[in-house]
């Protein structure tokens, strides 16, 4: 008989835990109450594992330079950009954009970029922080 | 049309699935069984069919690269390589030696997160949590270098057609080597924990056999093929991307144990060979990596010209880690969209050797036996079957008949 995971189960006892607790590292009665009293200054959270340099975020949109070329509708894969007749500008709903930078290399202005942010969760897929405009 | 009936089973039938707790994807099997041993098996694909051909059809095919990527969720550069290959010959794209060497890399990188992920999967069906834990704890590594490089754990969209976005810089050859290394300690580890544990050996040896002459005749792919002898990989008999440059061979159970036996067991082996295998061509890829540009035609929107004035079909193959995945497309001048796109998955392929693989063996071994194939379900199925209790065969002499049929309402509808 022969159990060579019994040695590495045996050394795992003594090693730190391989994951990141985050947000926080034991689970709270209730996540809003942690973020709460993280609010107030009563708490902190445990920081998330550090990203890469050129991670694929959430987008950003320079407005100012953008000039409505409409370049960036056609090559996104998953619609997410809706183009605003009015201002001939665009916006990008973070919900659907599935982060591949493709926008970004054909925008002739470069007004468009992938930031290392990447903490887009929420309850409503149109809330402010999820539309980029 | 001839209606056929359903036979109905002798012994004892029963199904498992089309959800089932030991399933990870949707699929269903009828068995035959005779107390615990299955006497006859059989499968129904087609639960998790999701239209993403149709949908590729829609759009212009920069736009059908990343959904191509999200045909499968652990092999992500295999369909978007497949598919860029079969769009550059149809637009006779030349794609930048660079690039050819990025694509292996990353494609290498990919082949040992996709097995380290299966090792997973294996050892949970076993029952062997543990191993589970540790291969997918040393499969974070791989993920994470993938993440350095091409900026995403799964959907690295590194590929474009004509090239790669991403160049891999000397800067970040000092991180991958690390986790070359550390990829070798792992490897040893898992191998003794894989091979030399009395509980896997129990489980696995002779357990779901596929014999090379079944092999043979049922046509698997990668590892499954490989694990029963038969010498197959795309890589070495139709090099594509710079898979030519390296010295690279086909992976049997043989070269570790001296035997190839066709067992589940054969194919854990054959897996974890390959993880090596991969190391040392990322190394060997690494070493020689060539100077020049990245992409063809580096502004998408000339490319997306190109592509558009340009007609014919063509088939683009790569070696994914499950075995070869083809892409049919055809463009015609004048549209942005694919006018036709057939994805064929790997697993397609290894379906069918299910079959002799669960006759005769007991019920307790099908999670792993179904496992062992390492199967893509969503990626495979194409189809929705409406009514599959209606089962009809379609002689050649009724496909004539209707043929003629369609021709003669075609040529009435252009006299009018």
């Amino acid at each position: 008989m022969s159990f060579p995971m019994v040695p590495e189960l045996l050394g795992s006892l003594f090693k730190k835990p391989n994951t990141n607790p985050f947000p926080a590292a034991q689970l709270p009665p209730t996540v809003t109450g942690l973020l709460e009293k993280v609010g107030k200054g009563e708490a902190s959270l445990n920081p998330p594992v550090p990203v890469p340099e050129k991670l694929r975020g959430k987008m950003t949109y320079n407005r100012e330079t953008c000039i409505g070329c409409k370049l960036c509708l056609k090559v996104c894969p998953a619609h997410a950009i809706d183009f605003i007749e009015g201002t001939k500008k665009i916006r990008i709903f973070v919900s659907q954009c599935i982060q591949c930078g493709q926008c970004t290399e054909i925008c002739p202005k470069q007004c468009l970029a992938l930031s290392g942010e990447f903490l887009n969760a929420s309850h409503d897929r149109y809330a402010d922080e999820l539309v980029v405009d | 049309m001839k209606t056929i009936e359903v036979k109905k089973p002798s012994g004892y039938a029963t199904q498992i699935g089309p959800a089932h707790p030991a399933l990870k994807e949707p699929v269903m099997f009828s068995l035959d069984i005779e107390g615990e041993r299955i006497r006859k098996a059989d499968f129904v694909p087609g639960m998790a069919h999701r239209g993403v051909e149709w949908m590729g059809m829609r759009r212009n095919c920069i736009q059908t690269m990343y959904l191509a990527e999200r045909i499968c969720g652990i092999c992500g550069i295999t369909h978007s390589i497949s598919f860029s290959r079969a769009v550059e010959q149809i637009a006779q794209i030349q794609v930048p030696n660079r690039a050819h060497y990025i694509r292996s890399i990353v494609g290498e990188l990919e082949r040992i997160h996709s097995h380290l992920l299966w090792a997973g999967v294996a050892a949970h069906e076993l029952g062997f949590d543990s191993a589970f834990y540790l291969a997918w704890r040393v499969r974070e590594n791989v993920m994470d270098l993938l993440e350095y490089l091409t900026g995403n754990r799964v959907h690295y969209a590194i590929i474009q057609i004509g090239g790669v976005r991403r160049d891999i810089v000397p800067d970040q050859f000092p991180r991958i080597e690390e986790s070359m290394k550390f990829f070798e300690g792992a490897y040893a580890k898992l191998a003794a924990v894989f091979l030399d544990d009395t509980t896997v050996q129990m489980r696995c040896r002779d357990c779901g056999v596929l014999t090379t002459d079944e092999a043979r005749e049922l046509c698997p792919v990668g590892p499954t093929a490989r694990a029963s002898g038969i010498k197959k990989d795309v890589r070495v008999d139709h090099p594509y991307a710079a898979y030519g440059d390296v010295e690279i061979e086909y992976q049997t159970p043989d070269l570790l144990t001296g035997e190839v036996r066709g067992d589940v067991y054969d194919r854990i082996v054959t897996r974890l060979l390959e993880v090596k295998q991969s190391i040392g061509i990322v190394r060997q890829l690494l070493a020689m990596l060539p100077d020049g540009p990245l992409l063809a035609i580096p502004k998408p929107a000339v490319l997306l010209a190109k592509l558009k004035g340009v007609a014919g079909e063509a088939v683009g193959r790569h070696e994914a880690p499950r075995g070869e995945v083809m892409h049919y497309v055809r463009l015609e001048a004048g549209k942005d969209e694919p006018a036709a796109w057939k994805v064929k998955a790997s697993s397609y392929s290894n379906y069918m050797a299910w079959i002799p693989m669960m006759e005769g063996e007991q019920i307790a071994d099908i999670p792993i036996i179904a496992a062992s194939i390492d199967p893509c379900i969503s990626c495979t199925d194409r189809v929705a079957l409406v009514r599959p209790d209606v089962r009809q065969i379609v002689t050649k002499e009724e496909l004539h008949r209707l043929s003629v049929e369609k021709t003669r309402r075609i040529q009435a509808g252009l006299a009018k």
